[in-house]
């Protein structure tokens, strides 16, 4: 069972009742659970949305796209059925947030799907956990059980004449799936390779109605701006950033875990205090800042950073999932790169061509760079190759890959230099990576 | 579908599962990947005769049916242990020792990537990022995490299932109970 972590400086608003046994139906509702539901019944559509916008609430997938505005896209008359899809698919290394909302608070979740459902009007709501998640799929899977006998899921949803049905649905491991055209296909029943775009999901997505598709952190957020008003919220965040984050520190760190903390919290306290600082006294190399597709960052780039969409952005890297995985200077970078890429080129599904190739020769490019026959014309051939991928693909895979690569070969030159020749890699032990 | 239920290959169970899993979707082809992995979890693998069934039960050709399995990662076409062991060495796990976790697994099951021991009882594979970044090194055994690991916990964990899979045996049960 993952640890929980806590420090002074969090400020608990998703992860309040985490700890505290809320995955029991009536322990949640004595926590004040579906409060926030009953309320948007109460108030109807135009209000959630405005609710919503004022929460300056964005996208905690990665994209951080304002999510109020998302819901505003979604046609109000439809001849087909709208959908509300949760995105659980969690699978970007360096992030594992949803873990715990799934394990700690899933009613939680499904007052965030109910409301969404009510805010854009649909009546089903799919809750999509990625397939490794076997455990955390069967407590969701209990709450929505224990959610219809109370009657908050149904025809007839709290007594009312609304409707609102939800499902729970299992993946089976794609990280391509966690994109949102991607993942329609995969609930669909197929291969999860992503669609062109537009049509926009909003208008055209599940079963070809207008879907609103959200992260789960994003969709566990709601009910607690709704409890606590939209503005309220907003006002615990930076500015245009609004709200909290779960923050996932991973990697060389004295205490990884889940931090929950306002957005624009600074990066480097948020290692050296929340986190308690590089393990064994060591020190630090680089930041990756928000899952293993944002460009990394080094130590100096962290001293005033931010921990927003906008900053980190200016900085030249993404907040994306807010996984921030801290490396030490025992670690060699190109081994990073290597293992980084081989990922991308795992899961690449093989669409569209440039991320197909693309991840392909890069994997074997920094494989024999790193075992030492590297030449200097690769360093130039790698970062070519990555630029020429990015933007070039149906869906962000591709650039996922090349972001980070171009990263690490434009601020760790000096290090992909010191691998040539056949000179044995200053660092690392392990040259090959098994997986096909 | 009279027909897979008098001649299912799944246990009533799982067939009662499913016969009430297709009704779930507005498009019944929506439960396809559920019923795979359902189905692989009680078979150990997808036979052909499990993807005979489930395309018969969703009115998909077997093609379509393997063309589907084969995206997903989770999705074997093969047998593996009784208990599959998969070790996450993505970047936070592998930050935190975990190709040392996975080199001695090699060592001490006597076998590679993807490999199963004479005695069925385990496998071993290399894996991507199973969601566990925070508590890493992790691994996962079937379904069951196992996290914040060294070598000497990584011991505890095998023998405990080395344990179990001999209780298994003495009460005669069958590999996949």
């Amino acid at each position: 069972m993952p640890k929980l972590t806590s420090h002074p400086d969090e400020v608990k608003i998703i992860s309040k009742r985490f700890g505290m046994g809320a995955a029991n139906i009536d322990r949640y509702i004595e926590l004040g659970g579906y409060e926030a539901t009953r309320k948007c019944l109460a108030e109807g559509s135009e209000w959630i949305i405005n609710e919503m916008k004022a929460s300056g609430l964005r996208g905690r997938g990665g994209a951080g796209f304002p999510t109020g505005l998302k819901w505003s896209f979604v046609p109000k008359q439809s001849a087909k059925p709208k959908y509300v899809l949760v995105n659980g698919d969690e699978s970007e290394p360096g992030t594992c947030k949803d873990h715990l909302i799934f394990l700690h608070d899933p009613h939680a979740i499904i007052e965030g799907t109910i409301i969404a459902g009510l805010a854009i009007g649909a009546k089903m709501g799919f809750i999509y956990l990625r397939g490794e998640y076997r455990y955390l799929i069967e407590i969701m899977e209990k709450a929505v059980a224990d959610a219809y006998a109370k009657g908050f899921l149904g025809k007839n949803i709290f007594g009312t004449e609304t409707e609102f049905q939800a499902v729970v649905q299992t993946g089976a491991g794609a990280y391509e799936v966690g994109e949102e055209s991607a993942l329609m296909e995969s609930l669909e029943g197929k291969r999860g390779v992503p669609r062109i775009k537009p049509p926009f999901p909003a208008v055209v997505g599940l079963y070809g109605g207008p879907t609103v598709i959200n992260n789960a952190e994003t969709i566990a957020s709601v009910p607690h701006i709704i409890t606590m008003g939209g503005a309220a919220y907003a006002a615990v965040g930076s500015e245009r950033n609004g709200g909290t984050r779960l923050f996932g520190i991973s990697g060389h760190v004295e205490r990884p875990g889940i931090y929950e903390l306002p957005m624009g919290y600074n990066l480097k306290k948020m290692i050296y205090e929340v986190a308690g600082g590089v393990r064994g006294g060591r020190k630090l190399k680089a930041v990756v800042p928000g899952g293993s597709s944002t460009p990394v960052l080094l130590p100096e780039e962290i001293e005033t950073l931010g921990m927003d969409f906008d900053q980190v952005g200016k900085a030249g890297s993404m907040l994306g999932s807010g996984g921030v995985v801290v490396i030490d200077d025992q670690t060699c970078i190109v081994e990073f790169a290597l293992r980084t890429i081989s990922f991308y080129q795992h899961e690449s599904c093989g669409w569209c061509i440039p991320c197909r190739e693309g991840t392909d020769w890069l994997k074997k490019s920094l494989t024999r760079f790193h075992a030492g026959f590297g030449t200097k014309k690769d360093i130039d051939n790698i970062q070519y190759l990555a630029e020429n991928m990015m933007g070039r693909t149906f869906c962000p895979l591709g650039d996922a890959a090349a972001m980070p690569t171009l990263g690490f070969v434009k601020k760790f030159r000096k290090e992909f230099e010191d691998h040539l020749d056949g000179k044995p890699c200053p660092y690392a032990k392990h040259v090959e990576v098994a997986l096909v | 579908m009279s027909s897979a239920e008098t001649m299912s290959i799944f246990s009533p169970a799982l067939s009662a599962r499913f016969d009430a899993l297709v009704l779930k979707y507005p498009v019944k082809r929506s439960a396809l990947i559920p019923m795979m992995l359902y189905a692989q979890d009680e078979v150990g693998y997808l036979s052909d005769a499990v993807i005979e069934e489930i395309a018969q039960r969703l009115d998909l050709t077997m093609l379509d049916v393997r063309n589907v399995a084969s995206y997903y990662s989770m999705l074997r076409f093969k047998p593996v242990g009784k208990y599959n062991v998969q070790v996450c060495t993505n970047i936070s796990c592998m930050l935190r020792g975990a190709y040392d976790i996975f080199e001695h697994l090699e060592e001490k099951l006597g076998i590679g990537h993807k490999g199963i021991t004479a005695d069925g009882v385990f496998s071993l594979e290399e894996v991507e990022c199973i969601g566990v970044c925070c508590w890493a090194p992790a691994i996962q055994v079937n379904y069951d995490f196992h996290d914040d690991l060294t070598n000497d916990k990584v011991d505890e964990v095998i023998a405990a299932y080395r344990a179990k899979a001999g209780r298994a045996d003495a009460k005669g049960e069958s590999a996949n109970a």
